[in-house]
């Protein structure tokens, strides 16, 4: 198990390493660097002085190794095209709580309304309700995004002015500040969510449906069980695993925000801001957050192929699953 | 499913009477597929817009890029007869711009898994037919695509090379060729082993010849799920990145585009312009799915996602 743990560490190392060698290679042999957009232009001194200050001039493998002992230090260098040219981590740090907290939301009410609505259709199969779940479920998963996000706002946009692309929402987490639950983040998270609690109806409603027709559920019946400790103990912790392994990818997407969501509803979170930085061609930006999510998602695969062997014994003794 | 095929195949002398077999398995998905009331209106949907995609120039009363320049721009629709769904931003004929946005999203849609597919399914057979050395190769390739999230890799692309139906089909083939490779490899590790192949091999076929001939017309039904399946997922990436302004350029017409461009302060007013561009990528992601989902049910019984 640490054997595995830790081979499966390092690869995430080598991949995460060879991901950021591509990106920086390609980022780096583009024709039109961050300082030649706009009308004018610089002068070859001053773009000669830019590049030092940025350190464009050195050789492309030393930039690579800077740049790599930087970032594991969190130090992505300066942002080319925010104002005042932060250090990318501070803009890191102030639009990723935006989403994060939108995301948290939405992971509530997903998984939450999720599995009691898959939960309620395996045990009520074929049921009207059973029908209008799996309808709204397809649905969820079908639609991008950002459809479903316009067909909101036709409904309710329109009439309560709720998620007005013009008004900017900021994060209220502070005490004091407007209430948590605003009615400003019910549209972004109602769009959010609809998509990934759509998937864990789904998932939950087969799972939980292939658990009750299980010959152990028999027994337990026979034994004299009541309902509720089949379903906590028998039902519930048998479906877990292949909810397991489908839902938890699901977080690291929910929690770096969705690029669409996020220019619709014009919350000034990570996603919205990976686009301008990626038209404005900040590189130290784009290639912080390209690695940030890539690690996010890298590190969240891990702890799901971890969790699946500590739920499910049978993959642990047949230990080398390939992946 | 596979029980006839293995049955003839395990008999040494006799050559397989393929087309017998085909058409069974095939006019048995067949049936299935056409007793899918779901299905079939996915084909019905799909039927609609390749039509308005195949014969755009036809049906179209304007040309794309033809700008009115007399009227007033993002006219509401059925104000004006000539122009049935109004103007847009620029003053050109809506109703053109959204049957022309079909051609883009269907050429987008098909040429993406075509070319993803094709480099898919080679890199996949050789990876799970010989394994070893080449698979490890591959599969690390695989593992650092999967590492960067598709969709931002996609937009890191196009911000390089720049926007254009041609980039954009190109930079999602490039992310887009990890699945099909996946499930090739896995279709074929699991037919390398099995008796019909030790049998073509005990008759002296070679390795291309049981790739070809042997394991690839079996594992063909969940590849084709899988491409049909990957056609709106592809017209959705489009759409998305059209969407953001980072996709199709200007002025050939693109539905996420539309969508984009309409979604603003002034979509109380200009409703139109969001609308019916969101109508018809909803329509579209609709039928496809339909359609999939069909099809693998029709094609795979026993693994059917309901």
């Amino acid at each position: 198990m640490t054997r595995y743990i830790l081979g499966r560490t390092a690869a995430l190392i080598f991949v995460m390493l060879a991901a950021s060698a591509i990106v920086f290679v390609l980022m780096n042999n583009i024709p039109g660097g961050p300082f030649s957009l706009g009308e004018r232009g610089y002068s070859p001194d001053a773009l000669a002085n830019l590049e030092r200050k940025y350190g464009l001039d050195k050789p492309l493998l030393e930039r690579y190794v800077n740049f790599v002992v930087g970032a594991v230090q969190f130090d992505f260098g300066y942002s080319t095209a925010v104002a005042g040219s932060p250090p990318v981590i501070d803009v890191i740090l102030r639009t990723w709580p935006v989403t994060l907290q939108v995301g948290a939301y939405t992971i509530v009410l997903a998984f939450g309304l999720g599995l009691v609505m898959g939960t309620f259709a395996a045990y009520h199969r074929n049921s009207p309700l059973d029908n209008f779940i799996t309808f709204t479920a397809t649905l969820g998963i079908v639609l991008p995004n950002f459809i479903i996000a316009t067909f909101l706002l036709f409904i309710f946009g329109f009439q309560n002015g709720w998620g007005d692309p013009n008004k900017i929402i900021i994060g209220p987490l502070t005490p004091g500040g407007t209430p948590v639950l605003g009615w400003d983040y019910f549209l972004p998270v109602i769009t959010y969510a609809l998509a990934p609690m759509a998937l864990v109806a789904r998932y939950t409603r087969a799972a939980v449906s292939e658990a009750l027709g299980a010959d152990y559920l028999r027994t337990a019946r026979a034994k004299g069980l009541t309902d509720r400790t089949i379903m906590v103990r028998h039902v519930f912790r048998n479906a877990m695993i292949p909810l397991l392994t489908v839902l938890l990818p699901q977080i690291p997407n929910l929690l770096t925000g969705s690029l669409f969501i996020e220019v619709v509803y014009g919350i000034p979170g990570l996603g919205k801001f990976f686009v301008t930085s990626i038209l404005n061609r900040d590189y130290p930006m784009t290639m912080a957050l390209i690695l940030l999510i890539a690690f996010f998602w890298g590190l969240t695969y891990l702890i799901t192929d971890i969790l699946y062997m500590v739920v499910d014994p049978r993959v642990r003794l047949t230990s080398s699953r390939a992946r | 499913m596979n029980e006839p095929l293995m049955s003839t195949n395990a008999a040494p002398v006799t050559v397989i009477d393929k087309p017998l077999v085909h058409r069974s398995l095939w006019s048995d998905a067949l049936r299935r597929f056409r007793r899918n009331r779901l299905a079939m209106l996915g084909v019905a949907i799909l039927f609609l817009l390749l039509f308005m995609a195949v014969f755009a120039d036809v049906l179209a009363p304007y040309d794309f890029d033809r700008v009115f320049f007399t009227r007033r721009a993002s006219t509401l629709p059925f104000t004006f007869p000539e122009h049935p769904l109004g103007l847009d931003g620029s003053s050109r004929d809506y109703l053109t711009r959204l049957i022309y946005g079909a051609r883009t999203s269907m050429f987008v849609g098909i040429a993406v898994p075509t070319i993803a597919f094709l480099i898919g399914i080679p890199l996949g057979a050789i990876s799970g037919y010989w394994g070893g050395r080449v698979d490890f190769l591959i599969q690390r390739v695989v593992d650092v695509m999967t590492a960067v999230p598709p969709l931002l890799f996609t937009i890191f692309l196009l911000s390089v090379m720049g926007s254009g139906v041609g980039n954009v089909i190109f930079a999602l083939a490039i992310t887009s060729w990890i699945e099909p490779t996946r499930l090739a490899r896995a279709q074929f590790l699991t037919y390398r082993d099995r008796e019909f192949v030790t049998a073509a091999r005990a008759l002296a076929a070679g390795d291309w010849r049981i790739i070809l001939l042997h394991i690839l017309p079996n594992a063909i039904s969940p590849l084709l799920v899988a491409f049909t399946l990957a056609i709106p997922l592809a017209i959705f990436a489009e759409a998305g990145l059209s969407f953001l302004g980072i996709g199709i350029t200007e002025p050939t017409p693109s539905w996420g585009k539309m969508v984009g461009s309409g979604i603003g302060s002034s979509i109380r007013v200009y409703y139109h312009l969001a609308m019916f561009p969101t109508i018809l990528v909803a329509l579209t992601m609709l039928g496809f799915s339909f359609v999939g989902d069909g099809l693998q049910e029709a094609l795979d019984p026993s693994r059917s996602t309901r």
